[in-house]
């Protein structure tokens, strides 16, 4: 698109991240609602999209804080859900190896699911992209939209009746980021073992449950990958 | 407000915030910030990390569609798990958050209030 406004890096990543948009926008408003639901307030539930900045990690925060789990278990849960940042981290790293310390440092921040596989998809396709300028184009934008949908749904989710069950829609969220997540037989099987575990160890104290899934699921795909060599 | 807080208050929010976010921006910035001092990620680090999204998700997601109840017919006529299947066939085929949200609550909607009411 020569002489467009979108023949730019940064533009050319704020277009390609725009259908994303109608996934996160529902997303933003369910953890402001969660944020309500939970009992924090405004700045509480803003300070958590702004220094956290990762929703499905928030969305158990929250769910937790609200159950009044220890603190322990709040922060190691959240922790263990995005644990995945790493391999993010290191997929994209050699994208921004020729970049300064601080540069590398900013951009880190800005890291989610959708911006690192947009850019990674994007530069295995199209060498001459200025990395930067591309990805903080897609992840900027994700930033702003989560920011503004969490206060949205702070204000608006107060008002909305509890037996519409809007809090479904946080397991939803995470069903539609699962399935394609389960994309060969090892990942299947860690999903299915997670979830499986998981629901029988339900009534466990602490969430304990969510832990024992997740650790059983990772030896499960582990154990899969290993019998599929 | 639930007042579900009251143990602990603000702090413990504030609190539980800056942990994970500090935890958070650790494993965003790991190695991108190492890329340079080690040629490649280690295999044994990258082999389990691979299966952290599908184990975690599944385990957040399906003790909210179904609790073990005494029967089988009790355990499977439940909204939740109906509207669970549902919304998963449709992120199978769309991979779409927006649309597996939708016809989530919907058929959620549907089975609370007109055919399980």
């Amino acid at each position: 698109m020569d002489g467009t406004l979108f023949d730019d890096d940064l533009w050319a990543g704020v277009r390609d991240v725009s259908p994303l948009m109608l996934g996160i926008v529902p997303f933003a408003l369910v953890a402001g609602i969660a944020a309500v639901d939970a009992g924090l307030t405004l700045a509480e539930a803003v300070g958590m999209s702004v220094i956290v900045f990762a929703g499905a990690s928030q969305l158990a925060a929250l769910d937790l804080l609200g159950a009044n789990a220890p603190l322990a278990v709040v922060i190691g849960t959240a922790a263990v859900i995005n644990l995945r940042m790493v391999m993010y981290s290191a997929s994209i790293a050699p994208h921004f190896a020729r970049y300064a310390r601080e540069t590398r440092a900013a951009l880190a921040y800005f890291l989610t699911d959708q911006a690192y596989a947009l850019s990674v998809a994007e530069f295995a396709e199209n060498e001459s992209r200025t990395r930067w300028r591309y990805y903080l184009g897609a992840a900027a934008s994700l930033w702003a939209v989560w920011q503004v949908g969490t206060v949205v749904g702070v204000v608006v989710g107060a008002g909305v009746p509890d037996a519409w069950g809007l809090t479904f829609a946080v397991p939803l969220v995470f069903l539609a980021l699962l399935v394609p997540a389960m994309k060969d037989r090892p990942t299947t099987v860690a999903g299915v073992a997670g979830g499986a575990i998981a629901v029988l160890a339900a009534g466990l104290p602490l969430n304990l449950g969510l832990l024992a899934g997740a650790i059983v699921g990772i030896l499960a795909g582990l154990i899969a990958e290993a019998i599929d060599r | 407000m639930t007042g579900a807080l009251a143990i602990g208050g603000s702090a413990r929010v504030w609190a539980a915030i800056v942990a994970i976010g500090l935890a958070t921006y650790g494993f965003r910035l790991s190695f991108i910030h190492l890329f340079g001092r080690i040629d490649e990620v280690p295999e044994s680090v990258k082999r389990p990390l691979r299966f952290v999204p599908p184990a975690v998700l599944a385990a957040l997601v399906l003790p909210d569609l179904v609790t073990i109840r005494p029967s089988v017919v009790a355990t499977l006529a439940d909204e939740r798990l109906i509207a669970g299947v549902v919304a998963g066939a449709v992120a199978w085929r769309t991979e779409n958050v927006f649309a597996t949200i939708s016809v989530g609550m919907v058929t959620l909607w549907l089975f609370r209030f007109v055919v399980f009411a």
